[in-house]
């Protein structure tokens, strides 16, 4: 039981804990909370993959900035608690098991698959100091140029879409 | 070498995976559908970073880099057309928007 | 005690971060005396002088205040929300401390470096990210006091916030394209020499001085912290008290301390990517100044001496006699040849760190507070341009044979 297996453990349940939380919550408000856990973890898991850079990103775009618009929208809407309506009858004792069974299905697949028996002999794994920044921004700005100048239009262009569609009508 | 096995991070992506379509089917808020597909696109990206490392090669960072932005430009693009809806409708609930004319 | 030796990483680590959290904790009580003592004498008055002596004890007394006073709890609040918020903000603000160097990493016991908590490859990027989640502290603060004026107040600060965050970042970029890395300890080593190696002056082979962007990042800083003059969500004669109108005692002591170590995080920043970190600014080769610490301390104990035989009387007088002999065995200390190299990076940083606090508290006491249109417009449509037209001149200047890293 090592330090690296007990931190996956951990960020593991916690992230499926805020997914089921993101569920089972009636505040929209809580569900964000809970969907900024789950990031948070993600970036730790990041980190034990070695991806730091990843990592930092996450959680300054993703929880730092877009999870801060969807509590601002929660906010200006006012958005209050869900209404619920009865859930089938059959859907917790059919449901969960059957979708405890698919997951215990995907998990013995995927373990047994041939990506888990290459990494599990260390065939074509990096060294254990992870993506360095440099060699990410390498990549980035010569073999993935365009892209990355395209991504830049897309975000100019959902500015001034998002800055048209929420604006006051005069 | 990682000492956690790349599958099982597979697995913990099938289950966040899982859990974001599960947000999106059965949610009747919009923001929370909005936040299902935003669970969605984090367990990709924590798929495509396990991949990364297991064949050692950052393209798979880069490619969950390129989702971060695009997941950033459609959260914008979208909670403003919810913003719209909600102005017209007065009401955050999705099963009153199915008629295609008010 | 072998355990201590099998283990140095966790052991020097728990010390480290034990002290660390004592002396912030410290430094942020005495922050708030040193406000209010530099804004009185601004003001023609003394500020805090009787509790203890020359209002000393001041913080301890606000302290207990804070501890004593009833805990009330708006009760159409939305609970969870509003207990975590004032957790949130404080948390956030003091693991950023964790990432700041505070000497050289050289200064080691058992292996492991004294004055570094902790030397992470993309320090910088880290400390961006905690500071970008210290929105949630005051939108959800905001949000769950279920009351107007805190929900004003907590929509204003946080789009206030998250607006002068860009500009935050993007002035920074321009020492990040002149060092070439994301960690400190390598900012700081590439800024070795004299004050005029130093990021915001330094115009030699591979630099370019970066005074433009250090003002921008300054103006931001200050809009970041919500700090006068760009404190209008949070001032008491505009929207009551902003979003931290429904909290009191001990989670409005959170609050507190959170701006507070926010300004300390922000102010140890500016002298790490910008005035050299805890390098001194005169030349390596004059010896005199490892005598400066011990020195000023020997001085500060002796003002103390004079003060309390000529002006204090009853208890002050013995409170202030206590104070003196801490001065003058922390300057015997300081003065002692093992401790005068080790001092020295501490001894640096910390005068830069007092120094830019200082300038906050300085404008706080001078300046008026922008109205929040005038706020906006200003972070949007002038703090914005100006930084980006100084990463790009960097840039195209880092790129010109004589001056890039590589020419």
């Amino acid at each position: 039981m090592s330090v690296p297996f007990i931190l996956f453990f951990l960020c593991a349940l916690l992230a499926v804990a805020g997914a089921i939380l993101l569920i089972m919550v009636r505040e929209p408000i809580h569900s964000a909370l809970s969907l900024i856990l789950v990031m948070m973890s993600l970036a730790v898991l990041y980190l034990l993959l070695g991806a730091a850079f990843i990592a930092a990103v996450q959680i300054i775009v993703y929880a730092g900035a877009i999870m801060v618009l969807f509590v601002f929208v929660i906010m200006l809407l006012n958005a209050g608690t869900e209404e619920r309506t009865d859930w089938s009858r059959i859907a917790k004792p059919m449901g969960l098991p059957l979708a405890f069974f698919l997951l215990l299905v995907i998990a013995r697949w995927l373990s047994r698959s041939a990506i888990a028996a290459t990494v599990a002999n260390g065939v074509g794994a990096p060294s254990n100091e992870g993506v360095s920044t440099r060699a990410l921004s390498m990549a980035l700005f010569q073999q993935y140029l365009f892209p990355f100048e395209a991504t830049s239009i897309l975000i100019l262009i959902a500015l001034l879409g998002a800055l048209i569609l929420a604006r006051k009508d005069e | 070498m990682s000492v956690v096995p790349i599958s099982y991070y597979l697995v913990l992506s099938a289950i966040l995976f899982g859990l974001g379509a599960v947000a999106v089917v059965f949610k009747r808020n919009i923001i929370t559908i909005f936040m299902g597909i935003e669970l969605m696109l984090n367990a990709v990206n924590l798929a495509f970073v396990a991949f990364a490392r297991a064949h050692g090669q950052l393209d798979g960072l880069v490619f969950v880099f390129f989702v971060i932005v695009v997941a950033a430009a459609e959260a914008a693009v979208g909670l403003a057309i919810v913003i719209m809806l909600t102005k017209n409708r007065q009401s955050l609930n999705v099963e009153r928007d199915s008629l295609l004319k008010f | 005690m072998e355990f201590i030796t099998q283990h140095p990483v966790l052991v020097v680590s728990l010390v480290k971060i034990a002290v660390l959290l004592f002396v912030v904790m410290t430094a942020l009580a005495y922050l708030t005396w040193f406000e209010r003592k530099v804004v009185a004498h601004i003001q023609s008055r003394w500020g805090p002088y009787f509790v203890g002596a020359h209002g000393l004890l001041q913080p301890l007394a606000d302290g207990l205040k804070f501890l004593f006073k009833e805990d009330m709890t708006p009760p159409t609040s939305d609970k969870f929300t509003y207990t975590i918020a004032p957790f949130l903000a404080l948390a956030l603000a003091l693991t950023a401390i964790a990432l700041i160097p505070f000497g050289p990493p050289s200064v080691q016991v058992l292996g492991q470096p004294v004055f570094v908590v902790s030397n992470v490859d993309i320090g910088l990027l880290f400390l961006f990210a905690v500071t970008s989640m210290g929105v949630y502290g005051v939108a959800l603060a905001g949000w769950s006091s279920n009351s107007k004026y805190p929900l004003l107040g907590g929509l204003r600060s946080s789009a206030q916030m998250i607006s002068y965050e860009v500009s935050l970042t993007i002035s920074v970029v321009g020492v990040l394209l002149v060092a070439g890395t994301l960690n400190f300890n390598e900012i700081i080593a590439q800024q070795s020499g004299a004050f005029w190696h130093w990021n915001i002056i330094r115009f030699d082979h591979g630099a370019f001085p970066q005074i433009v962007g250090f003002l921008c990042y300054m103006t931001a800083a200050i809009a970041e912290t919500n700090r006068i003059p760009f404190d209008l969500p949070e001032a008491e004669t505009e929207l009551v008290a902003g979003f931290h109108t429904e909290y009191s005692s001990f989670k409005f002591a959170m609050f507190f301390m959170a701006e507070y170590a926010n300004m300390i995080t922000v102010s140890c920043l500016a002298t790490i990517l910008f005035f050299g970190g805890w390098l001194s600014p005169f030349p390596d080769g004059w010896t005199w100044q490892l005598v400066l610490p011990g020195a000023g301390l020997v001085l500060l104990g002796m003002y103390c001496g004079w003060d309390t035989f000529v002006n204090m009387r009853g208890i002050a007088r013995l409170q202030l006699a206590v104070v003196t002999m801490l001065c003058l065995v922390g300057g015997a200390i300081c003065l002692m040849p093992a401790v005068q190299p080790v001092i020295q990076g501490p001894f640096w940083f910390t005068t830069k760190v007092v120094a830019f606090l200082f300038f906050y508290v300085w404008t706080r006491g001078t300046l008026p507070r922008f109205r929040y249109d005038q706020l906006m417009s200003f972070g949007w449509k002038l703090l914005l341009p100006v930084s980006l037209a100084n990463l790009v001149v960097t840039s195209f200047v880092m790129v010109l044979p004589y001056f890039g890293r590589h020419g």
